[in-house]
């Protein structure tokens, strides 16, 4: 049988997953905890918590900024220290909540125990209801843009939703928290699915995993078959291939049900699909089940230089260096410290900036590999075309934002960019096409945004 | 404490490079390269060699005193390729001194004046041959016999299979076509028959090849162009061999004269060639049928560097026509 995958451009970088069979393990407690108020899309969370409360692990010290925004809970328990700026992935000072450690006490709501919760035993949970404690859980995508899961379980009126797709793909290199979840917590994320189908109120689901996960798939497709076997929801296991960016939402869903999903703004959800990353499946079950909100998550901290990479169960909150130091510190070299992998990750202008909602990985690119080569002229080599799985020109984008030709990008469709960098990772004059590409999409879309005011 | 490298993301390259591909390339000619100084012997090396020599000084001086450059940019292996394909694309009897006139032409006039590597509008070693075939007619069209390895200017020179079909078509008597080799020594080269003659570069068909494979492999180039021409010659040449048999045998067609040396090596420049897939088959068709027409309407025996040149003048048209598909263009159900 053919494996499937996305049907346009992608590339194959490196694997580099130098932490697959590393075990994860619980990181200590922070000293200092930090909580960026933004650590999702959408609006900036607002304190309810001032200098010099008592808080405990569990305990909301922000609330929802608006409709497309998530409340924040403590992962420590401590005196809120202050309510100030700090450094976060982007690289500018952002509102945080600085919590000072003290004791490890938890709100007493929260089930501690290991005891697997199934649907069936909870007829309480209406599928309003699995979405309001999604909601209140503080639960957005765990895979790195951050989206607040509740919004996705609630499509615009004239989509329908027909399936879930869980996004256990993980085609970054480096990043093995997926992987190691899916080992570690199969039976959790199985009731997350779920409790997503049922909030979604589909009864179709799969599991996009790439084939470079054997033991994963044979796991999941196992305990598919225990679990689903005489329900009345469908889950189907679905191996595909290797091949980036196939974790983009937009590729999985064609990868997955074949349907292309047309261009901003539809998403997902007008082709039936709703996407949700492994990781919030299990936070899904946490959140509902457990009571437990959204304060600790699965990250992996990685390097070619690092002398013990591994898999953490972090609290949010956590300053980065804290993990790095437990994997044997900062390599000594010039070093580039990404929120993320190689491909889409932030690089970072300090390692004090804490372990957010959606930080799937630590890694640290050393020497060569952290600097850029000098760009050469372009060959016109069309290299960047047949890797662009969106359809689109790179270097005809990277030109024209680079002149400043905002009309042309337009009609060229520069929005529909998903800035996953297969055309920069392609360019044999490693030109930098993204960084243009990416400044030609944020005015392009401003312009779009105010011709709609008007 | 350090400060830490920051830039935008990707932070992963694929390791690729300008230099790769064009030594690439280089390494996908050697076959062919090889087999011409079997069959031409000393003249083709001298050929070959003064016209790369020439090339990357031209760069070089260009580049650094007439541009004003700080940076050289002749180890990148465009200008060695394009002196290669140069001499690859020429006699093996001309004297040096056409062939540097040829490079000044090429890489000067060419590539230079539009600003060097990736800029130029034309293919350089096809304007710098072509410049040469109107200056220096007798010259461009006296081709030795293969098989004199220690003669240069002076080997002996003979028809070539395209002559020979050109001559057929003007007296309008097909047995003339006779003369031809039959496709297989056109295939491995033609050293020990008549009408054998041609361009140091087109006289094996079987080592191009090897490098088209080679090209494919390593991910050079995709096979858009060359199958697109290739396919547009044969059924081309096929009706017009079934409408009237002074028109060669297809297969004959496709492997005389420098069309595999075009398809596959000529036509395939990344700077004067189309940016998408659809934009690279409509190129490629188009340089087939102005070959056909051009061989066998027009005055000169071969079309493929007119054809090739007058398709590199439409490439800018092509891509603003030939878009890729989007993702999501059609919804599939």
């Amino acid at each position: 049988m053919k494996i499937k995958t996305f049907s346009i451009g992608g590339i194959h970088p490196d694997e580099n997953k130098l932490t697959h069979e590393v075990p994860t393990q619980s990181a200590p407690l922070p000293t200092q905890a930090i909580f960026p108020l933004s650590q999702h899309i959408g609006a900036p969370a607002k304190p309810v918590v001032k200098k010099g409360d008592f808080v405990k692990v569990g305990t909301l010290i922000a609330e929802a900024g608006g409709f497309v925004s998530a409340p924040i809970y403590s992962s420590v328990s401590g005196i809120v220290l202050k309510i100030d700026t700090a450094i976060d992935a982007t690289g500018y000072r952002k509102p945080a909540i600085f919590i000072n450690v003290e004791g490890d006490e938890w709100e007493p709501s929260i089930d501690r125990t290991e005891k697997l919760e199934l649907v069936k035993d909870h007829p309480e949970l209406t599928p309003e209801e699995i979405v309001n404690r999604i909601k209140l859980g503080g639960v957005t995508g765990m895979g790195g843009a951050g989206f607040p899961t509740f919004i996705k379980l609630c499509p615009p009126p004239k989509a329908k939703a027909e399936c879930v797709i869980i996004n256990a793909v993980e085609c970054e290199p480096y990043i093995t928290a997926d992987y190691r979840l899916m080992m570690e917590h199969s039976d959790e994320i199985l009731v997350g699915l779920e409790l997503l189908m049922k909030a979604a109120k589909v009864t179709r689901g799969y599991i996009g995993i790439e084939i470079n996960k054997p033991a994963a798939i044979k796991l999941l497709k196992q305990k598919c078959n225990e679990v689903f076997c005489n329900s009345d929801y469908k889950v189907e296991v679905v191996p595909l291939q290797q091949r980036y960016p196939q974790g983009g939402e937009k590729q999985l869903v064609d990868a997955v049900i074949g349907r292309q999903v047309p261009a901003p703004p539809a998403i997902p959800v007008n082709v039936g699909a709703i996407v949700q990353n492994v990781g919030t499946a299990y936070a899904v079950y946490e959140a509902v089940m457990k009571h437990k909100p959204l304060i600790e998550r699965y990250t992996t901290v990685t390097g070619k230089k690092l002398s013990k990479p591994a898999n953490y169960l972090v609290r949010i909150g956590t300053p980065m260096l804290q993990l790095i130091d437990l994997c044997g510190g900062m390599p000594e070299d010039d070093n580039k410290v990404l929120a993320g992998g190689p491909m889409m990750g932030k690089a970072l202008t300090s390692t004090e900036v804490p372990i957010c909602k959606g930080t799937n990985a630590v890694t640290i690119l050393s020497g060569d590999e952290a600097r850029r080569r000098t760009p050469a002229p372009c060959i016109r080599c069309a290299k960047c075309v047949s890797a662009c799985p969106m359809g689109l020109e790179p270097y005809l984008l990277a030109k024209l934002s680079a002149f400043k030709e905002w009309e042309r990008a337009e009609r060229n469709d520069i929005v529909s960019c998903i800035e996953c960098g297969s055309c920069q990772f392609t360019c044999p004059a490693h030109r930098p096409l993204l960084d243009n590409i990416r400044l030609g999409k944020s005015t392009v879309m401003g312009i779009i945004k105010s011709r709609q005011i008007k | 404490m350090k400060q830490l490298i920051v830039s935008l993301s990707p932070h992963a390259h694929g390791n690729d490079s300008v230099e790769r591909n064009m030594y690439g390339v280089i390494i996908a000619l050697i076959p062919a390269l090889l087999v011409s100084f079997v069959y031409f012997g000393i003249g083709s090396i001298v050929v070959c060699l003064s016209s790369v020599i020439a090339c990357v000084f031209f760069e070089w001086f260009i580049a650094k005193y007439v541009m004003g450059r700080q940076t050289c940019s002749i180890l990148d292996g465009s200008a060695a390729l394009t002196g290669l394909l140069l001499g690859m694309n020429l006699p093996s009897n001309l004297p040096i001194w056409i062939v540097i006139i040829g490079a000044l032409f090429a890489i000067g006039v060419a590539k230079m004046t539009f600003g060097g590597l990736g800029n130029n509008i034309f293919n350089p070693a096809l304007v710098g041959r072509c410049v040469l075939l109107v200056a220096f007619p007798a010259q461009m069209t006296s081709w030795p016999q293969p098989g004199q390895l220690w003669q240069y200017t002076d080997a002996v020179t003979g028809a070539t299979p395209l002559s020979i079909m050109k001559q057929a078509i003007q007296t309008g008597d097909a047995a003339v076509l006779d003369q031809l080799p039959d496709a297989f020594h056109l295939l491995l080269g033609n050293h020990s028959i008549g009408g054998g003659a041609g361009t140091i570069g087109e006289i094996c068909g079987l080592a191009l090849l090897l490098g088209l494979a080679f090209m494919l492999w390593r991910r050079i180039i995709t096979w858009h162009i060359p199958v697109s021409i290739i396919a547009t010659v044969f059924l081309f040449s096929t009706v017009m061999h079934i409408i009237n048999p002074i028109y060669a045998d297809p297969t004959t067609v496709i492997l005389s004269g420098g069309l595999l040396l075009g398809a596959i090596f000529m036509a395939t420049d990344y700077v004067t060639s189309p940016m998408t897939a659809r934009g690279q088959l409509v190129y490629g068709v188009c340089i087939g049928l102005l070959t056909i027409v051009i061989r066998n309407w027009g005055s000169y025996p071969e079309g493929m560097s007119f054809a090739i040149l007058i398709m590199n003048a439409f490439t800018p048209l092509i891509n603003n026509y030939m878009k890729p598909k989007r993702f999501g263009e059609e919804i599939k159900k």
